[in-house]
């Protein structure tokens, strides 16, 4: 039943962000464009495991996250960027406390 | 509540209490199930919300060091020194059955890059010191930090979301049964009961008035 297999660990996000996750040995990927941003999930969907995806950039694309949300692999995951965190991250965490509990049980 | 669009015969009536009996233990299964979900995602949704914000703050303080690199050494150089990592990072996954939900058990590991089998995993950086910023190396050195605690996070969290479709789900299948399957199935079931006696009650009065027309004819 369960499958083994090894795949990679993406980072998407821009320049300044992503470089240093380059050094610790993780796919790293620099879209300048949604377009881009687009092509560089679904090329990375195939062999990775998880995909951080700046927050910047995952506004920019949020019917292509949608699609692998219901999918094993990858885990797209949103991370902020070197412009500070726009709290997005946290607010898909509430958005799925509401979706299943029926209220935000966590909010403060 | 609508009652079915059957003919009311016994046939009818018993698939109809079997089907009744069907859909009685799976709504009790099925809640048990919503429950017992849910229970499991309170609680890696609490786990999830703290490594989510303490990722963040050690993400945002990494940042800080890498732009104050940036600031000091020119881009090519910058980008000169990531570039070569001696690893590469690499993620076992395994398919974890979770109340019948698949989620993912990630397991990872660094491994020496193919084109630098003899590199040494203590060491981090793949640049040489000379050339590049303090900064760079903090930066650097925090992101290895904070590495086990992301990947720990995007395990959590895509639990987290795929729990949370099934939840939805489930609720779905729950409700539904409860509030359409099993009163409708229960009225028909009343319905076809009445008939079915309303029959009976009219056969056997037919019954003593025919009794009642052949004593008279016998009489005279």
């Amino acid at each position: 039943m369960a499958r083994k297999t090894w795949h990679k660990i993406a980072v998407v996000g821009d320049r300044e962000s992503v470089l240093g996750f380059r050094a610790l040995g993780l796919e790293v990927c620099t879209p300048e464009s949604p377009d881009e941003i687009r092509k560089a999930i679904d090329r990375l969907a195939t062999d990775c495991a998880v995909i951080y995806l700046s927050e910047r950039m995952a506004q920019q694309v949020p019917e292509t996250v949608n699609r692998y949300k219901q999918k094993l692999t990858p885990a797209i995951i949103p991370i902020p960027d070197s412009q500070g965190s726009l709290g997005l991250g946290e607010a898909a965490v509430f958005e799925r406390v509401e979706k299943a509990v029926g209220s935000n049980i966590f909010e403060e | 509540m609508a009652r079915l669009n059957v003919s009311p015969t016994r046939m009818v009536l018993q698939n109809l209490t079997a089907r009744l009996k069907t859909s009685t233990r799976g709504h009790k299964l099925l809640k048990d199930k919503q429950d017992e979900l849910m229970r499991r995602f309170i609680e890696a949704v609490r786990h999830n919300l703290e490594l989510r914000r303490e990722v963040e703050a050690a993400l945002a303080e990494s940042f800080k060091d890498f732009m104050l690199a940036a600031a000091v050494m020119s881009p090519e150089r910058l980008e000169e020194a990531v570039s070569f990592s001696k690893f590469q990072m690499l993620a076992e996954v395994t398919e974890v059955n979770m109340m019948s939900v698949p989620v993912p058990k990630i397991r990872y590991e660094r491994r020496p890059h193919p084109d630098f089998p003899e590199a040494e995993s203590q060491q981090v950086e793949s640049y040489g010191y000379a050339q590049t910023s303090a900064d760079l190396d903090e930066a650097i050195e925090r992101l290895n930090d904070i590495m086990d605690k992301l990947l720990e996070l995007a395990e959590v969290e895509k639990t987290c979301q795929l729990l949370a479709e099934d939840i939805e789900s489930t609720r779905r299948r729950v409700n539904a049964l409860e509030y359409r399957t099993i009163p409708d199935l229960e009225e028909t079931i009343k319905y076809i009961r009445m008939k079915l006696d309303e029959d009976e009650r009219a056969t056997l009065t037919r019954l003593m008035k025919v009794k009642e027309l052949i004593n008279e004819e016998g009489a005279i």
